[in-house]
């Protein structure tokens, strides 16, 4: 380029850096990403929504529950991803668990807040033409309580898309890999695209888990409840 | 409570409800027989547990004690699913499903139960034509497409969807404005008239009870019963303050709707036809020694009052349909008393001519007779109480055996029954507290 510009030099380095030396490495690190997100986030909603029901049904569950979610929120990351490595040892285990605890909080508080959004007049009616209390559940609210639910699920899989970048310190891989090498190495040649690989690959990851899950809650919202 | 209602389908005993916490229960032993067929109403003031009660009888709320027996079988213990899927359920909310079609929202019980869906798209179609929406248009769609009206139609619909011989239903047109509701009650009349459920009905208007009813149950606090018995009944003699109260005014006018044009006995007016002469006229009226001559057409349709001054006044070759004033009010003999009685105050008459559907002169209706009725059947009601209990003092006999009416002459065909003895399939209810 002739009239380089030395803004424009970072980025074209890092391209260069991305494509022609790692294009192997780029690959595997974020399919470990994706899945180490998407196992923990299926995980979580799986809990979290057993919790919001409970939570929902037995109203003295309801703070101890959300409490105790929120709490896993507040603890430092770096901390969780190694609290339980004593138990389960290195790599993915520990990250999973520390992953799904922090998808806990938005899932939960969603479930409860989809259901308790329900119109008793709806779930009364239904229990009053002889719906068992689970076929209620299962056929009226959960249904009617899945837009919100599901939007708490998209908040903690965009959460969890960050947070996931720690892993590396555990053994876990991921994208948090290049950020790790690149802070290790610098100031070395081609550090500083390291980094700026793995945090530009969390982000667009984030952002098509985000734009995929908002394409599959619209299919999966019932027609006559979507707007 | 003893009760003379014959093989009721649901019978409530000395059902209780107290809620943790609350100083008084609820509903307090409450002893009620609801009449297979029938449409009973619970009707009280707010907060008078009525609509506990109704949720007491599908077990929506759980008795503290008591026993309910549906059909001669103890369901207080049994499973509630599967008792609420013989018993229809409206609630003023509605409840329609939202995610469902209004067909799917209508098969929901049929599916429960398990059948076949061919029978189950037969039924949806069936139920929807009942309620009077065209299954075509309305089958695949969603509850937000409905007015008020039309979600209620499609929530009585669903109620019925597997035939259940029992309705409940809990203010069904509360929410709905006063114009949808009457077309609403007329149809509702209408489909019972043919669908013969037994129905208990919550409402806290007493018009709606009164409309609706073949039975109120008037409820105070903790669900005590203060009368239980026929609308006309109810409103003939209200059994003490609170009751009547409860009715409010004009408690004595709304009896009239109970009786009709028909079952009362007509007055007989001397009647000429309008081509008859003058002299012709002037005979008729000296021999019935009346005041007033009616004026008939070709066709017997009354034409003119003509007054005995007018026929003085006249000379012989006048034509009689020029004299006297022109017939305007008219009431048919299906029309009730109360009708009868707005159109006389309207038409500032004291007296209707009755005619038949094709406008043909039948008799007339004076106010007298309107006004015997109403104590008639004040005295009737009252009887029907002293057979009943002590409690009640005893009937003036007067009042039985002639029209109280000071100015008319007593009619002995008029008068009542002298024994007052009520129908027995007609009497009912709990006998006075």
């Amino acid at each position: 380029m002739v009239l380089a510009d030395s803004r424009f030099d970072g980025i074209s380095s890092w391209w260069n850096y991305m494509t022609v030396r790692v294009p192997e490495d780029v690959r595997q690190r974020t399919l470990e990403h994706a899945a180490l997100v998407l196992q923990s986030v299926l995980i979580a909603t799986l809990i979290a929504v057993v919790l919001g029901i409970v939570a929902h049904r037995w109203a003295l569950t309801k703070a101890p529950l959300l409490g105790m979610a929120s709490v896993f929120l507040t603890i430092p990351s770096l901390a969780l991803f190694t609290l339980f490595i004593p138990i389960v040892g290195l790599g993915t285990p520990p990250s999973r668990i520390a992953l799904v605890m922090y998808a806990l909080l938005p899932i939960m508080r969603n479930t409860v807040a989809g259901l308790d959004g329900v119109d008793p007049a709806i779930a009364e009616s239904a229990k009053g033409v002889g719906l068992s209390q689970f076929q209620v559940l299962r056929r009226v609210e959960l249904p009617l309580a899945w837009p919100v639910i599901s939007t708490g699920i998209r908040i903690s899989l965009l959460l969890t898309t960050g947070i996931a970048a720690i892993a590396t310190l555990v053994g876990g891989g991921g994208l948090g890999e290049f950020i790790k090498d690149g802070l290790s190495a610098y100031p070395l040649g081609f550090s500083v695209e390291q980094v700026w690989t793995g945090t530009v690959l969390t982000m667009v990851l984030a952002l098509i888990f985000d734009a995929a899950f908002g394409l599959l809650r619209h299919f999966t919202t019932p027609r006559g409840i979507r707007n | 409570m003893p009760s003379d209602i014959e093989d009721p389908i649901i019978s409530l005993r000395g059902l209780t409800k107290r809620y943790r916490g609350t100083a008084s229960p609820a509903v307090d032993d409450l002893w009620l027989d609801v009449a297979r067929g029938e449409v009973t109403v619970l009707v009280g003031p707010s907060g008078c547990g009525k609509s506990t009660t109704l949720r007491l009888i599908n077990r929506m709320i759980e008795p503290t004690s008591g026993t309910i027996i549906f059909d001669g079988a103890d369901v207080t213990k049994v499973n509630p699913d599967e008792l609420r899927r013989n018993i229809g359920y409206v609630i003023q909310k509605v409840g329609l499903f939202p995610h469902h079609t209004i067909g799917d929202n209508v098969a929901t019980v049929p599916r429960l139960l398990g059948w076949k869906k061919p029978k189950i798209a037969a039924r949806v179609d069936e139920l929807l034509d009942l309620v009077g929406l065209d299954p075509s248009i309305y089958r695949d769609r969603y509850p937000k497409e409905l007015s008020g009206g039309q979600a209620q139609r499609v929530g009585v619909a669903r109620a019925l969807g597997a035939d259940p011989p029992v309705m409940l239903m809990d203010e069904p047109f509360g929410a709905i404005d006063p114009i949808t509701r009457e077309r609403l009650q007329n149809e509702f009349l209408r489909l019972q008239a043919e669908l013969h459920k037994t129905i208990v009905f919550v409402t806290h208007d007493i018009d709606e009870a009164i409309k609706m009813g073949d039975r109120i149950a008037i409820l105070r606090e903790r669900s005590e019963v203060a009368q239980y018995d026929t609308p006309e009944r109810i409103l003939s003699f209200p059994v003490d303050d609170f009751v009547s109260d409860f009715l409010g005014s004009g408690s004595t006018l709304k009896g009239l709707n109970f009786e009709r044009v028909r079952d009362v006995e007509l007055a007989v007016y001397p009647k000429v036809r309008g081509d008859a002469s003058v002299a012709e006229a002037r005979r008729v009226l000296d021999d019935a020694d009346e005041k007033w001559l009616l004026i008939l057409d070709g066709r017997g349709r009354p034409l003119r009052w003509v007054h005995r001054r007018d026929l003085r006044a006249a000379s012989d070759g006048d034509d009689l349909t020029a004299m006297g004033n022109r017939v305007r009010a008219n009431i048919e003999p299906q029309a009730t008393l109360r009708d009868a009685l707005e159109e006389m105050i309207q038409s500032n008459h004291s007296s209707l001519v009755v005619v038949d559907g094709s406008g043909s002169y039948l008799g007339c209706l004076d106010i007298e007779v309107v006004t015997s009725a109403i104590h008639r059947m004040q005295a009737t009601a009252r009887k029907h109480y002293a057979d009943l209990t002590a409690d009640v003092p005893p009937v003036d006999a007067a009042l039985l055996t002639e029209s109280s009416d000071p100015t008319g002459t007593p009619d002995p065909t008029e008068a009542p029954d002298p024994t007052g003895t009520p129908d027995p399939t007609e009497s009912a209810g709990a006998a006075p507290s």
